[in-house]
């Protein structure tokens, strides 16, 4: 792995963490004041901030480090995270997401902006408060004084990269050789945290010329001594050209925990040992490296006997002797007990937090391909066991049978590797409904319910953008400005509220706000001076709704910024319908209005009615019918030339005939021959699909066709049939509207023949 | 024999970061993403020297670091803080709570190994 990997890594783990610290910013700003929401924001920010300096993101540390010191202040409960501060947070947020993206796709940011942040987010560390609330009757977050981080300087603040060698390289030249005496006393603590007398000695000999004495008149007798105190200190005379700085970094470790004295020997560059009072005690430190000297004579041996008492007597710590063993045993106990809760607690946390795997999605779309195509081999197997065995009882058609339930179960598995939490893209709502409510000026609180609802990742990429343009037009058309609202009785601050929850077999998705909702009026009269409907055309409340989702279809008086980027609600009714869904709207005057999504979970399988038309096979999506009827010659009505009606329970609704629509025959068919499915479009009207007779209901894998060949109008999809046919999904939508009379593109003669 | 380095932090980028570096510079490293994880690998790992991260979910540094001391086995094993928060008050809570030495971020490979070898014969 290299460091561009990692960087990788680095930059999705900034995406997870930009998702934890807005999910937790919005927690806070609900209320919730859980300690460890606090600190998983906090933690999240610190991440960013600590691998962005790794890799020498300077822009994105500076704000990191800003952001991070204001919520240590909240952390700490120096300021209280009210709205306001919540406000301000957001919003930094938000910048601390755009700088992650311009460090990883190059590119600016709002420069400005993210300047006008740090210096808010500085003045809630310095407990001043937010300028929109300046005014408000003191709030608790003014009480505790200043304590925060130091005022850090506008240009940002840059992190002081420490290095040991700093000591060194500094000052080389200017410092001569000067012989230094070192009193280096350790107390038991510096042993207990690890740190080991002999290794401190060692780092210091690397300084240069040393000798050391070796004091050991503070052990007391065998007896009476704790394996765990220290007992020896040691004088050291080290001549070296590095400085006193060089010595102390040295003991940086180690300070808190030993008496240590440095002073200048009498005159530099002399001998030590001549010099010295006292006789240095044979104290080899090279012996620590790992290759023993080769000969040693028998004076040396000694010499090494004495070192490794003395060595032992420091390593007390790592060398914990019998002796100690009787003394410990009770914290031993104790520490036992503490394990033991330790583990429960995280065995408590594992189920909470179950592990997780990140696997390449080509390898999990390869593996959903197969599986498909194992599905379709199954069908073909049971389909021609059943033609060339008619005998039911047999045990190769139990067997086809547990396979069919096995390959369905490995196919639902499989889709849920793919299924996701729409999560992620409700958290990208939440800043949408930010930035449009502050550049409209209206108060907008965006709830949403549902998140964890999950759904195949294929819909959930292509759902972000549709949402986001409703999500835009509910706060820049749905929502009223705060005097309207208050003048209307309601609270000056709007509610969009975002849903999704699971509905027999698929994803519904719905965007509620509390506006002014649909002007009818407003919206007829559009309607007829865009000649979209006739003047004196009557229409049900629904249908009127319906209209907004007509091409070029804008209410808004005047076009804004935010809506009227050339994308109306026609695009992203169609991009819903590409994903197989439906849109719906209905609206209350003064009460607001509600868009209903409903989206398959997955865009790989799709259960179906197989149909025949014209003696093409044919299969129409299960969601999209409502039921199926044999037509009575009695309730079948003409009128007009073509058109004909069927009367279902005392009321009418027009009879397409399929194979009529895509030129599958010249006539149409006589009703009374076929079956009508009954199905429901956009919009919400019926029609009946004459088709000319049932062959079943099954789950097909859904082959695109735009893939493998080209968009065929009134045609979905194609798939394969267990006999190994292949048959098209019918396009129920394209259908009706191609039966209102918009006929479908010629080119349709030439698909249906392939 | 290879020194053997548990590393413990939450962060995906430090973690990988560590391992690359070490694994360069000859440890064999053993991995942990939080102080839980730590103290249950902990024996397994059987480290010649521990470095971890402060800031982190479920178990702390702080924490971790007193677990460790509280264990016979390791409680004198060097415990390097590896952490983005170079003031006094911190370092000092680590060092009370047994740190051995203190690495500070930004990360660089060379401070790292050099502060290891600081701490391990």
């Amino acid at each position: 792995m290299d460091m561009n990997e990692i960087k990788e890594i680095f930059f999705q783990e900034c995406e997870e963490q930009l998702a934890e610290l807005e999910s937790g910013l919005l927690k806070l700003n609900d209320g919730d004041r859980d300690p460890e929401t606090v600190n998983a924001v906090f933690r999240a920010v610190h991440s960013i901030k600590g691998g962005a300096g790794a890799f020498g993101l300077d822009d994105l540390v500076s704000f990191a480090h800003v952001f991070e010191t204001t919520l240590d202040c909240v952390r700490s409960n120096r300021l209280e995270p009210n709205q306001d501060v919540l406000k301000v947070m957001l919003k930094s947020a938000d910048v601390l997401a755009d700088l992650t993206n311009a460090a990883r796709d190059g590119g600016s940011v709002d420069q400005a902006r993210s300047r006008q942040l740090i210096k808010e987010l500085e003045a809630l560390a310095n407990g001043e408060l937010p300028q929109a609330s300046a005014a408000e009757p003191a709030p608790k977050a003014a009480a505790p004084a200043p304590i925060a981080a130091p005022p850090v300087n506008e240009e940002g603040f840059q992190p002081v990269a420490f290095s040991f060698e700093d000591f060194e390289a500094d000052e080389p030249a200017l410092i001569e050789a000067t012989c230094y005496e070192i009193v280096f006393r350790p107390k038991s603590e510096l042993y207990a945290k690890g740190n080991d007398a002999t290794l401190l000695l060692r780092d210091l000999s690397r300084l240069g010329e040393m000798s050391i004495h070796c004091d050991m008149d503070g052990m007391p007798p065998l007896d009476r001594m704790n394996p765990e105190a220290a007992y020896f200190s040691w004088k050291i005379s080290l001549t070296t050209d590095k400085g006193e700085d060089a010595i102390r970094s040295v003991f940086e470790f180690a300070e808190w925990d030993c008496d240590l004295d440095i002073a200048l020997a009498g005159g530099s560059a002399v001998d030590a040992s001549e010099e010295l009072p006292m006789q240095p005690v044979p104290f080899d430190l090279s012996l620590l490296d790992e290759a023993p000297a080769g000969s040693a004579d028998e004076e040396e041996q000694i010499a090494i006997r004495d070192r490794d008492a003395a060595v032992s007597a420091a390593e007390t710590a790592s060398n914990v002797l019998q002796m100690a063993q009787s003394s410990a045993r009770v914290p031993a106990e104790a520490q036992k007990n503490a394990t033991a809760a330790a583990s429960a607690a995280a065995q408590q946390a594992a189920s909470a937090a179950t592990p997780t795997i990140r696997v390449d999605l080509d390898r999990v779309d390869r593996l959903i391909n197969l599986v498909g195509e194992l599905v379709i081999n199954q069908a073909m197997l049971s389909q021609s066991v059943i033609e060339n065995d008619t005998n039911g009882t047999s045990s190769i058609n139990m067997g086809l049978e547990e396979l069919q339930q096995l390959t369905r179960e490995i196919q639902d598995s499989v889709m849920a590797i793919r299924a996701q939490p729409v999560k992620p893209v409700f958290q990208r709502m939440s800043r949408i409904v930010r930035e449009i409510a502050d550049m409209t000026g209206k108060s907008v609180r965006l709830v949403t319910e549902g998140e964890n609802t999950e759904v195949d990742k294929t819909v959930i990429d292509k759902l972000a953008e549709p949402l986001t343009h409703m999500i835009r037009n509910a706060v820049d058309h749905g929502l009223e400005t705060p005097e309207k609202r208050l003048a209307a009785g309601k609270s000056a601050e709007g509610t969009v509220r975002l849903t999704a929850k699971h509905r027999s077999g698929r994803i519904v998705i719905e965007l509620a706000d509390d506006g002014a909702g649909i002007n009818r009026e407003k919206v007829r009269q559009k309607a007829i001076d865009n000649d979209l409907i006739a003047a004196d055309a009557n229409l049900s409340d629904e249908e009127i709704d319906n209209l907004i989702f007509h091409a070029g279809f804008s209410t808004a008086d005047k076009i804004s910024d935010i809506s009227g980027r050339g994308v109306g609600m026609d695009v992203v009714k169609r991009s819903i319908q590409a994903l197989g869904g439906r849109i719906n709207i209905s609206s209350k005057p003064g009460q607001g209005s509600v868009f209903t999504m409903s989206l398959p979970l997955t865009l790989a399988v799709l259960d179906g009615m197989v149909v025949t038309v014209a003696n093409q096979t044919l299969v129409v999506p299960l969601t999209a019918i409502v039921e199926t009827l044999q037509p009575e010659a009695s309730a079948i009505h003409s009128f007009g030339a073509t058109q004909r009606l069927i009367s279902i329970r005392n009321s009418f609704c027009p009879l397409v005939d399929v194979g009529r629509i895509l030129n599958f025959r010249a006539t149409q068919a006589n009703p009374v021959e076929g079956v009508a499915l009954l199905v429901e479009s956009e919009g919400g009207g019926q029609r009946a699909l004459m088709v000319d007779a049932i062959q079943g209901q099954r789950q097909v894998v859904i082959k695109s066709l735009e893939a493998n060949y080209t968009h065929v109008p009134g045609i979905a999809a194609a798939t394969i049939l267990g006999d190994g046919r292949v048959a098209l999904i019918l396009d129920v939508d394209a259908i009706v509207a191609a039966s209102r009379g918009q006929s479908l593109k010629p080119e349709m003669s030439l698909a249906a023949a392939g | 024999m290879k020194k053997r380095v548990l590393t413990v932090d939450d962060s995906r980028t430090i973690r990988n970061m560590l391992l690359v570096t070490l694994n360069n510079a000859g440890f064999e490293t053993i991995q942990a993403e939080d102080g839980v994880e730590g103290l249950e690998v902990l024996e397994e790992a059987n480290p010649d020297v521990i470095v971890t991260d402060i800031n982190m979910p479920r178990l702390d540094g702080f924490g971790f670091i007193e677990g460790v001391r509280k264990n016979d086995r390791y409680r004198a094993v060097p415990i390097l803080v590896l952490t983005t928060e170079s003031d006094a008050e911190k370092k000092n809570r680590a060092r009370q709570a047994g740190a051995t030495g203190w690495i500070v971020k930004p990360f660089d490979p060379t401070k790292l190994i050099d502060a290891i070898e600081r701490v391990t014969a």
